[in-house]
């Protein structure tokens, strides 16, 4: 096995014994990426002088005493996270060689546990979408068929991870992008509580339900770096001043007679059948634990699109006004008559063609006049929607439901069926509206339709508000009961 | 019910955007669409129900009205990339015509 294939908690091990050095597992993980990403295509920005220079750091540290599961830990960040003196284009011609002038407190938070700052990775641009297809930069490629895409829009990061090219990456989820890459890609993919981990830094897409998230190769992995980035910050506003519980603590306590509620809205016609077996299958497994299952009914979740769809675009166009071409990034400066126009031009020219479409649905939506019958009505659903899982969870440990309805398709392959594009979301949409953590776990394979080779198949836990726990803690279990996270793509 | 080009063309001027008649043509398109969604949510019963500015339930995060000084390297890693520059300002067009 060489070192790029290693766990956080192996690497982390081999570390403490000093039978590897971080220089050694760096140096492997960007041998990796020099190695198959011509064809994986998850890399935006490779830091190669930074990372051995934070290697070396890391060593050095240990030597003196220093200690920690992150420490010489290399890692993937997904473009739209602010990492300082390095380029940070949020997979968009209108930041193509902005540098980011500060860190995220994510970003922060994991450099000083020791963590190493490999690459900067690819998504769809300002993580509008699911595949990687609406990257500036093209999309990127699932390991598994380097013909399908890794799913987004945290597909480079997943990629990357499935690879093994970093032993951990950072992604962000607004409603699925850590959770359906990580479902597309055979790994897992943690969506924190929205407030439990920081935003600052994040180049903001939805504010209301946007959160840094987790890529990692074992759901225990995903526990330890939570423990890391999770934590009330005061740039952050948003962020809850709970006590974060250390989540690796409690993963081995027995699950038997724990209750799993399974929602009828989310268990319906149009699941592919190889995701509807592999999910029955995990169902069947848990049980084996002792673990009761529960069907409880969530009756507004198709409004959860509808909801998704009007809020989204709304602060989707406010976030990104900032992109004017007066401070920082593309600027249209030639032809360009007057102020506006250099607002016009440079947005027009340097925006990619579904951030431009998500700009006008949101400012349509907030527009005088259409405020109150769209956003403002589309807020008070949302409540109804959160109202129902929190009442839903309340009988339960948690919720299990199919990541995505079927596995990934290929790149370039938009979804065009309605009734496919509204499953796409449905199963993400909900947590995103209502807060909740979830966490996407590999639980086997299936065989596209169009296709030879077997793909990934994702299950998800919701769990409540702030109880990424006990998410984690039956993730974990049913993982070490199965093989699938030793599962690795030939490429 | 169709958006015509003049709305759409506010729409994009609201938004500070440059399109193309081709654009023009195919945003007005999806934004029609998304008034099938309005009807759709016009089907749940909101009478009282509040709107969810936010999830966490928090009120007032405060911190203190302070200045925080950034210093020279800070400032000139924020202000490098403006595309008109004039010592410690931004250059820009005239703001009024």
């Amino acid at each position: 096995m060489s070192l790029n294939q290693l766990t956080i908690k192996e690497a982390s091990e081999k570390l403490a014994k000093g039978e590897i050095s971080s220089v050694e597992l760096t140096a492997a993980c960007l041998a990796r990426i020099k190695d198959v990403d011509e064809k994986v295509k998850a890399c935006l920005t490779v830091c190669e002088a930074e990372a051995m220079e934070m290697a070396k750091a890391a060593d050095e540290r240990r030597a003196n005493g220093r200690k920690g599961e992150l420490l010489g830990i290399p890692m993937l960040l997904k473009d739209n996270i602010m990492t300082a003196g390095i380029r940070t284009t949020a997979a968009s011609k209108i930041l193509d060689d902005y540098v980011a002038p500060y860190d995220a407190t994510v970003i922060k938070r994991l450099k000083e546990a020791g963590a190493i700052i490999l690459a900067k990775t690819n998504l769809d641009e300002f993580a509008h979408g699911a595949s990687t297809d609406n990257s500036a930069y093209g999309a990127s490629r699932n390991p598994w068929d380097l013909e399908r895409v890794p799913g987004g829009s945290s597909g480079g990061s997943a990629a990357g991870v499935a690879s093994d090219m970093s032993i951990f990456a950072l992604g962000t989820d607004t409603g699925g992008s850590t959770r359906y890459p990580a479902a597309f890609s055979g790994i897992v993919g943690l969506k924190p509580t929205y407030g439990r981990a920081s935003r600052f830094g994040l180049i903001a897409m939805t504010s209301s339900t946007d959160v840094p998230g987790v890529l990692g190769k074992t759901v225990e992995d995903a526990a330890i770096v939570l423990n890391k980035i999770a934590g009330v910050d005061e740039y952050d506003a948003t962020t809850v001043p709970a006590e974060v519980p250390d989540c690796t603590k409690n993963l081995n306590k027995p699950i038997k007679g724990m209750t799993i509620g399974l929602p009828d809205e989310y268990f319906i016609e149009g699941i592919h059948e190889g995701v509807v077996k592999a999910v029955d299958a995990a169902i069947e497994t848990l049980k084996k634990f002792g673990v009761k299952f529960k069907k409880v009914s969530l009756p507004h979740t198709k409004y959860a699109i509808p909801v998704y769809y009007i809020i989204t675009p709304s602060e989707v166009s406010s976030n990104l006004a900032r992109f004017d071409g007066i401070r920082y990034g593309f600027s249209e400066q030639k032809g360009a008559k007057n102020l506006f126009e250099i607002y016009s031009k440079s947005r027009g020219k340097g925006f990619g063609p579904e951030a431009k479409r998500r700009i006008m649905l949101g400012t349509y939506a907030l527009s005088a006049g259409y405020y109150d019958a769209y956003y403002l009505q589309a807020q008070k659903v949302r409540t109804k929607i959160r109202e129902e899982m929190y009442a839903a969870l309340e009988g339960v440990d948690c919720l299990l439901t199919p990541t995505a309805p079927h596995p990934a398709f290929k790149v370039g392959k938009q979804v065009d069926d309605p009734l496919k594009m509204y499953l796409e979301d449905i199963f993400m949409a909900g947590p995103s509206l209502a807060g909740l953590p979830a966490v996407s776990v590999p639980c086997g394979f299936a065989l596209p339709d169009d296709g030879k080779t077997s793909m990934p198949v994702g299950l998800q836990l919701i769990g409540k508000r702030l109880d990424e726990a006990t998410i984690l803690r039956i993730g974990h279990q049913y993982e070490q009961a199965t093989e699938w996270h030793k599962m690795k793509a030939e490429i | 019910m169709q958006l015509t080009k003049k709305e759409i063309e506010h729409i994009a001027k609201l938004a500070r955007l440059d399109l193309t008649d081709a654009e023009l043509e195919k945003y007005g398109g999806q934004l029609s669409g998304i008034l099938g969604y309005i009807d759709m949510l016009k089907e749940v019963d909101t009478a009282g129900v509040e709107p969810t500015a936010q999830v966490t339930g928090l009120l007032n995060v405060l911190r203190d009205d302070g200045v925080m000084e950034w210093d020279e390297s800070e400032r000139e890693a924020a202000l490098k990339d403006a595309p008109d520059r004039e010592g410690r300002f931004i250059k820009v067009k005239r703001v009024f015509e």
